[in-house]
């Protein structure tokens, strides 16, 4: 077998091409937001939307809706939930998202018991990146290609609304809108996200590529370069390695995204573990030679 | 300026209370353009609050908040209001550099998608040339020392072109040298017509910065020059040594 076949194989299979499609459009997608989400730091707010839409999930399956649909109505629901837990009772907004999403998550479950087919659970909890058929396709690459859009249209005004929301408000915007924005986003990059890594592994999507790319830069516009290429990346290698190790995709990518954060976390020239520590180690120790003699011009 | 400009600031009779806590007091505040008043307050005096209520941020319990004679929306859209917010408040490992986070003070004039035109990269390029960044402005917000910090974001306001403009403790954890900086820069915006609100508490620094100050304790406790509001006995009142009358 040469090299080649390692990637020419898989991709002679038309479910694996649709496979590499469908992990491909959800890395970048989610790679995008990810970056906001990261420094917003919604983190919990993600894995608690991703979790949400099992019920739309089931019951648009039920009743023979389009997959996305219910995904979003869900999504938004719980985001809706959650807001008005919060700003309404005493209870601070973590344990409203864990209130909130863990009771959906729950409905979801229960509605797939009653239902009469169970075989598309694991599908919905853990993807089905192999079973794509071409009205999926054709959904996340829609669903994808929206959400990019207007994520990048209002990338600046986002940008604000993490970093200075007060300011975005002095200016006449208003950080209400834009907080709404990037939860509708949120919600539609999950049921962008669902097919290629199922319901509890979408967060790590929506995430990792984020937080490894702000581990790489200090530059916001990189990061939003980094953070899909990285996703896309690690999509890539999951998907290939898991043909050949013959295990779980989604599974497979999300490990690989584990491992590129690892990377990034120890060896960021800048903000990685062993460059810090290497820096730290000199501060302390004070400074017994000059490193080389001071050169005259 | 005409005379019969409506005042920059007009707080009237602001009560704003959080659930059972009292952060306002029936409290008046009237800035004119062209003048520069120093809050002078404890923590918890209310500071914060008169903030964001001069921006529109809490709804009052009482009273009104009049900018340039209209309600707050008005002077917002018209980006006349700029924030310069405390350090606390700043995320400074986010990923932006000054340049980044100066050129946000142009969001207002910009389009739907804040694309930068030649003339809004003139004014942030004047802005970081006027608190002496320029050379900074491409480092990242966090790698500024103290005072520069703080240049940053004044240089924004500036950028925005901002009448009123409102800073938050801008001299905590500042140089003697951007200390300077600001003060002269905030004198200079008073002189074109600028109004500005300064909380602070280098007491030290006031009688040269600002025309007036307001010793705040939930109620506007005196408005007057900032010698008289520096006398012992009246700081005594904001900062809890009751003298009874």
């Amino acid at each position: 077998m040469s090299p080649l076949d390692v990637i020419a194989e898989p991709l002679s299979f038309e479910f694996m091409r649709a496979a590499l499609a469908v992990t491909l459009t959800a890395g970048i997608v989610c790679g995008v937001l990810s970056c906001w989400l990261v420094l917003v730091g919604w983190s919990l707010m993600g894995d608690a939307v991703s979790h949400a839409v099992l019920p739309g999930v089931v019951l648009a399956y039920v009743v023979g809706a389009p997959f996305a649909l219910g995904a979003l109505l869900f999504g938004l629901l719980a985001v809706t939930l959650i807001g008005a837990v919060r700003d309404t009772s005493r209870v601070k907004e973590d344990a409203a998202i864990g209130v909130v999403f863990t009771t959906l998550f729950a409905l979801g479950l229960v509605l797939i018991s009653v239902t009469p087919s169970q075989t598309d659970l694991n599908h919905i909890l853990f993807g089905n990146l192999l079973g794509v058929s071409r009205t999926d396709l054709v959904q996340v690459l829609a669903l994808g290609a929206v959400a990019l859009g207007v994520v990048l249209l209002k990338r600046r005004d986002l940008t604000l609304f993490a970093f200075d929301p007060v300011h975005a408000h002095a200016i006449g915007l208003s950080p209400r809108r834009l907080g709404a924005l990037l939860l509708g986003l949120l919600a539609l990059t999950v049921v962008v996200a669902l097919q290629a890594v199922g319901v509890v592994l979408v967060v790590a999507l929506l995430i990792t590529p984020g937080a490894t790319a702000y581990l790489l830069t200090d530059r916001f516009a990189r990061m939003l370069w980094i953070s899909p290429l990285v996703a896309a990346a690690c999509g890539t290698v999951g998907v290939f390695a898991s043909y050949w190790l013959d295990t779980s995709t989604g599974g497979t990518v999300v490990l690989a995204l584990g491992a590129a954060f690892a990377l990034a976390y120890l060896f960021s020239p800048r903000h990685g573990l062993v460059a810090t520590r290497i820096a730290g180690a000199r501060r302390r120790r004070p400074a017994r030679s000059p490193a080389s003699a001071p050169s005259t011009t | 300026m005409s005379p019969r400009r409506a005042p920059a600031i007009d707080v009237r009779d602001l009560t704003v209370r959080y659930g059972d806590v009292l952060a306002l007091d029936a409290a008046t505040l009237v800035l004119g353009h062209g003048r520069v008043c120093g809050l002078v307050g404890m923590n918890g005096s209310g500071k914060s609050t008169l903030f964001k209520a001069v921006m529109g941020m809490v709804r009052p319990d009482r009273g009104t908040v009049l900018l340039d004679g209209a309600p707050p929306a008005r002077a917002r859209r018209a980006q006349a209001v700029g924030y310069v917010p405390q350090s606390e408040d700043v995320d400074w490992a986010f990923p932006l550099s000054v340049r980044d986070v100066v050129m946000t003070g142009r969001y207002g004039y910009q389009g739907p998608t804040r694309r930068a035109r030649p003339a809004d990269r003139a004014a942030v390029d004047h802005a970081l040339d006027r608190v002496e960044l320029t050379d900074l402005a491409d480092r990242q917000i966090g790698a500024l020392s103290g005072g520069q910090r703080k240049r940053a974001f004044v240089a924004r306001g500036l950028a925005q072109g901002a009448t009123i403009l409102l800073l938050d403790e801008p001299f905590a954890g500042v140089d003697k040298r951007s200390e300077a900086t600001i003060s002269t820069l905030l004198r200079e915006l008073a002189a074109d017509g600028a109004a500005i609100l300064v909380s602070t508490h280098d007491l030290h620094a006031l009688p040269a910065l600002a025309d007036e100050a307001v010793l705040l304790q939930q109620r506007v406790l005196l408005h007057s020059t900032p010698d008289e509001v520096l006398r012992p006995e009246n700081l005594a009142l904001a900062f809890g040594l009751e003298i009874t009358p």
